[in-house]
């Protein structure tokens, strides 16, 4: 399965073994590995929960994934995203791709992150010190999104 | 029309509501016409809903622009920028 949103743990390592398993015409595996930090907006964070929108999840992510493949040579994408609770240092999200060269490999790991920061229905709630709150969109994401818009 | 409402995130939360069922006036056309129509609820709904607010919309799970038609049984789901990853 290219795609999977889930409470529990994964092992980048283990999964991109079995996605190049068996595939000898991959010369290159580009991942991504977002994790969650203990400091946000000047605010120590013991935790976050993480809502997202069941059926278009999916939908936005499988969608994230067409486009990358439409544009680079690619053999294999993979995303898997927690919801729930987390906690400081607890893996969130990972993406990978095969490809025969790492260029391809390289931006498209890079697109399927900054489209997904701002297409796929995730929210995050962080616990801090003064409360819970609900993390604002970051213009910056915007921006690094705009980048891939075709000329 | 029927519709299917759902709200994601801190709208959920401030409204007190996930989903819901509803049946539209024929003069609600688009998605910014439904927005005004439950802006007129009032009260936490205006606030949630207020124009400035910065808002994102999904028609039968494909995010759409204001001006998008509405369509009879879609599912609308309105929430606030998407911030995973």
């Amino acid at each position: 399965m290219p795609i999977r949103i889930q409470e529990g743990d994964f092992d980048l390592s283990s999964e991109i073994t079995s996605m190049r398993k068996g595939d000898p015409r991959v010369g290159a595996v580009v991942s991504f590995l977002g994790t969650v930090r203990d400091m946000n907006d000047g605010s120590s964070v013991k935790g976050m929960t993480l809502e997202h929108y069941p059926g278009m999840t999916e939908k936005a992510l499988q969608e994230i994934l067409d486009q990358a493949k439409s544009r680079w040579d690619l053999y294999q994408t993979l995303v898997i995203h927690r919801v729930g609770l987390l906690l400081p240092e607890d893996q969130i999200v990972m993406v990978a791709v095969t490809s025969a060269h790492r260029v391809e490999a390289f931006a498209a790991c890079e697109f399927i992150m900054d489209y997904l920061k701002t297409a796929a229905p995730f929210w995050k709630k962080e616990d801090t010190a003064e409360g819970g709150r609900w993390v604002d969109a970051r213009v910056t994401d915007e921006t690094a999104m705009s980048r891939w818009e075709k000329k | 029309m029927k519709l299917e409402l759902k709200f994601f995130a801190s709208l959920r939360e401030a409204l007190k509501v996930s989903e819901e069922k509803i049946t539209i006036p024929s003069s609600v056309k688009t998605i910014a016409d439904l927005r005004i129509h439950l802006f007129e609820r009032g009260g936490v709904w205006a606030e949630v809903l207020a124009n400035g607010k910065s808002l994102r919309c999904a028609l039968n799970h494909q995010m759409v622009d204001p001006s998008t038609p509405l369509q009879e049984g879609a599912e609308v789901a309105f929430f606030p920028p998407v911030t995973g990853g």
